[in-house]
């Protein structure tokens, strides 16, 4: 149980820092704190049911999809970064109507 | 900057408690993946977009108190679900390599999550490269 209050601190920490911090890199970074608890979760209820090794397999795919979402996010980041020189997420709203 | 170095010791964290939940080769891959791979990218995003100079902290403090309010909500909630339900433990099964039964069930039952995942890789690589290439 121990390993879920743990998960569930690094569920908060990086919820704070995906919707606090203006810096586009800084937000990955809270991203991968999400998607680490989340995994992490998986791999304590797999330990304590019997025998099935579940958790670690998916465990195993979340740790592809995030390798795969993090290079797309840098590279759509440094995109943004060469056209305007900063990658403050609150200045790129060219987008919005 | 050191954001990215608390985030490869909290990463090193991770894998260390994957060692302690007996999934020994989820902490080598994660190791290798995360901090060899991940965190590494994540350094070069740091590095190669560091504002020298004009460095402008427009800290906006409605959105860290509703930032701050949401992350105590959400590890609230959490907690609550945490200390009111009984937790059914199983006793403590005895360690054993897990290497050769993730490549076993990776083969034969989950296949096809393999597969996917290998074709998501090979997409992510292609958008990335066409996505930071210069113009031309």
């Amino acid at each position: 149980m121990n390993y879920l209050i743990i998960s569930a601190v690094l569920l908060s920490c990086g919820v704070y820092t995906a919707l606090t911090k203006t810096n586009a890199v800084r937000f990955l970074m809270g991203i991968e704190l999400i998607l680490n608890a989340a995994a992490l979760n998986f791999v304590a209820f797999s330990r304590f049911s019997e025998g099935a090794f579940n958790g670690q397999l998916i465990t195993i795919f979340i740790i592809i999809i995030a390798a795969s979402e993090a290079v797309v996010a840098l590279a759509i980041i440094l995109n943004i970064f060469r056209f305007r020189q900063s990658i403050n997420i609150d200045e790129a709203h060219t987008l919005k109507g | 900057m050191h954001a990215a170095f608390s985030l490869l010791v909290a990463l090193s964290g991770v894998a260390v408690l994957y060692i302690f939940l007996g999934a020994d080769f989820l902490a080598a891959t994660q190791l290798l993946v995360y901090v060899g791979g991940i965190l590494i990218l994540v350094l070069f995003g740091v590095l190669m977009t560091h504002n020298i100079g004009a460095v402008t902290v427009n800290l906006n403090t409605g959105q860290i108190v509703l930032g701050t309010l949401t992350s105590l909500l959400v590890l609230g909630s959490l907690g609550l679900i945490l200390y009111r339900n009984v937790w059914f433990r199983h006793s403590d099964l005895p360690f054993e390599p897990t290497a050769y039964s993730i490549g076993e069930s990776l083969m034969t039952t989950h296949l096809l999550p393999f597969e996917l995942a290998s074709v998501l890789l090979l997409a992510a690589m292609i958008g990335a490269v066409m996505i930071a290439r210069k113009e031309g």
